[in-house]
């Protein structure tokens, strides 16, 4: 038996608009094994969101618990969380966020820079080790703005990498990328699940589903389907099968 | 937190922005550049006159006849017959705080020397006289005291005397120049000293001994004044003391009446001088400090408005771990970096004005090491006080809404 990344126990996050209580999240639980390949799908206002926010141990639910290996997230205090985050989670934007005029080391080297265990010269060699791993091992010194899209969102999943986290949370990580690069990106994450990750997409593109290992749907702040995809569709072979345009 | 870290991250944001952080950095050199600069000029020209004033005699006493009310009218000082050779003579005798004392009677007339004439004052004195005034003579000697007892008619001049009497150069001592038809033999020349703070030409003088002037050419038994020295410029107070109390008594003045006589010392004037350069200094500094604070909220403007457009690299640094603290760290270290470079190289822009203006306009100038330390502490803690509010923001924000902000 696998060990459990993430447990969540009947969470629920309210928040105070003006007058009225908005309802984001009213009971999830769910729990999620090393090593898994989740996709989280839902429309917006369907609660991913926040789901993802509390995952990521940005936000705190209003009640319930959340088990981060083992640690229960809610009764920490921000500090805490920061180093948690810090240790435990790798995330991955959808519009990349990597720090502008900066180079591809830098930008990963970043989660390592608020880790004081780790010294200058560690970092630096994590740092390329990661970028090797997403296939960047000869654009090191490239800076952010020297890049294409799909080229900084390998260098943003080498960020995530880095700190070597217990999860990797993707949040629309393709959703800025043509359908090539998607798929390149897509390919990238199997990888990396194959190599034992536990990775968390969070999308509205039921499409990404195909290729992971469970798939779980919200609706209205509750968790409606999730089942394991007994059918894992390569994204390799996905990618070779599109067609070739001058384009690419 | 790992402190180095922190300043890697703070100085890398910083050299990504290097433009707009040399222009928030001019604020804070030219405020502190300024203020050094001021200073510098403000107490250069104490200095100046501090040291006029020690040239002309920084312990000097000058005791003058009191303006005094003869039946029911104030005379002036200068009519007045109180100070007499015998006041001279006790003073002299009994003062234990005055190290050199000399009368002092003036007369003033054309002074001729073959056809060459000038318009000048001759000044009777004892020898003591060119110790008061720190004087030297050139060449030639002084007169003695034998001279003094003799009425001998003697004279020792200055150098603007020696210009215009004799303008062709020949040496002067020996030669002889009439002043009110009475003739003087030239015996010594005096070094010169050029003018004064005031505008005064020290060279224009004629020694002769106090006895001559008071006899030949005055025909007066009184004293225009005394001049005498204190030990040292610290005992200026008990020196005048003494002389008042001496003097009350040889005046046989009792105890209600007024003085008739005044005390004054260089060091009122020194004292006076220094007022005023002391107020035009602060006022300098006061005028530079205004830009030193305009500068720090150049800093706060500039903080403010990076903390905004840099939201979305705030809520990434958090969500990969960074705390409150090590943002707030960040920015404030990026605001006391912008400060103290800036107040570097204002140190050396101030340096190099003051010196500049120095060899430029002339004008006396001195780098107060205070001055250094003082501008550079401000702006330092300008830095960290304008920093502080803007940092204190970035480190508030939220990361869900930082990460998403547009």
């Amino acid at each position: 038996m696998k060990s459990k990344v993430i447990e969540l126990i009947d969470i629920k996050r309210n928040f105070i608009v003006g007058d009225e209580t908005v309802h984001a999240l009213r009971g999830i639980s769910f729990s999620i094994e090393e090593g898994e390949f989740v996709t989280i799908m839902g429309s917006s206002g369907s609660g991913k969101s926040t789901l993802l926010n509390t995952l990521g141990c940005l936000d705190t639910p209003t009640s319930g618990e959340y088990l981060l290996d083992g640690v229960a997230v809610k009764s920490m205090s921000k500090p805490q969380r920061a180093r948690l985050r810090n240790k435990k989670i790798g995330f991955v934007f959808q519009n990349y966020n990597l720090l502008p005029k900066t180079t591809a080391i830098e930008n990963v080297e970043l989660p390592l820079m608020y880790n004081p265990e780790v010294g200058a010269a560690e970092r630096r060699q994590r740092a390329i080790d990661a970028l090797i791993a997403v296939g960047l091992g000869d654009r090191l010194e490239h800076k952010s703005n020297q890049m294409s899209g799909g080229q900084m969102q390998r260098v943003a999943i080498a960020r995530a990498l880095v700190n070597n986290p217990s999860v990797i949370l993707a949040d629309e990580a393709t959703g800025n990328l043509d359908t090539r690069t998607s798929f390149e990106i897509l390919v990238l994450f199997q990888q990396l699940h194959s190599e034992g990750r536990t990775i968390i997409f969070v999308t509205h593109n039921p499409e990404i589903a195909l290729y992971s290992s469970r798939n779980i749907r919200l609706r209205d702040g509750h968790v409606v389907e999730d089942k394991v995809n007994p059918n894992v569709l390569s994204a390799a072979k996905a990618l070779a099968e599109l067609p070739k345009t001058d384009d690419d | 937190m790992n402190f180095t870290n922190l300043f890697k991250i703070a100085f890398r944001a910083l050299i990504n922005n290097k433009m707009r952080a040399f222009l928030t950095m001019l604020g804070i050199i030219i405020g502190v550049a300024s203020v050094i600069t001021m200073i510098a000029i403000g107490q250069g020209s104490k200095v100046s006159i501090q040291k006029q004033i020690s040239e002309m005699g920084s312990n000097i006493i000058m005791i003058h006849p009191g303006g005094d009310m003869r039946g029911g009218m104030r005379r002036d000082p200068s009519e007045m017959q109180t100070l007499k050779l015998t006041d001279y003579q006790a003073l002299r005798d009994e003062c234990v705080f005055v190290s050199a004392i000399s009368p002092n009677v003036t007369s003033s007339g054309q002074l001729i020397a073959g056809n060459n004439n000038y318009p000048s004052s001759f000044t009777g004195v004892g020898i003591d006289y060119l110790k008061i005034r720190q004087l030297t003579v050139e060449s030639g000697e002084m007169f003695t005291e034998a001279d003094i007892q003799s009425s001998a008619k003697v004279c020792v001049i200055g150098k603007t005397i020696v210009d215009n009497l004799f303008p062709d150069g020949g040496d002067p001592i020996g030669k002889v120049i009439r002043f009110n038809k009475v003739p003087f033999r030239v015996i010594g020349v005096l070094k010169s000293k050029g003018y004064n703070s005031m505008g005064m030409d020290q060279d224009d003088i004629v020694l002769a001994p106090y006895s001559t002037v008071m006899k030949r050419l005055l025909a007066v038994q009184h004293l225009q004044g005394i001049f005498a020295s204190a030990l040292t410029e610290g005992m200026t107070d008990n020196a005048t003391d003494e002389i008042s109390t001496i003097l009350r008594r040889t005046h046989k003045l009792t105890a209600d009446e007024e003085d008739d006589f005044t005390i004054r010392s260089q060091q009122e004037l020194s004292n006076m001088l220094n007022t005023t350069t002391d107020m035009l200094t602060m006022l300098l500094a006061c005028i530079a400090g205004i830009s030193l604070i305009v500068g720090g909220i150049g800093i706060m403007n500039i903080m403010y408005v990076s903390v905004t457009e840099r939201t979305r690299e705030i809520g990434l640094r958090m969500s990969v771990g960074a705390r409150g603290i090590d943002i707030l760290s960040q920015f404030l270290i990026e605001s006391i970096l912008i400060s103290i470079t800036g107040g570097l190289i204002g140190v050396m822009l101030g340096c190099g004005a003051s010196i500049a203006v120095k060899f430029i306009a002339n004008w006396p100038i001195y780098i107060q090491p205070w001055s250094i330390i003082l501008s550079f502490g401000v702006c330092t803690f300008t830095g960290v006080f304008f920093g502080w509010y803007p940092a204190k923001k970035a480190a508030a924000l939220d990361p869900i809404d930082a990460i998403r902000y547009e």
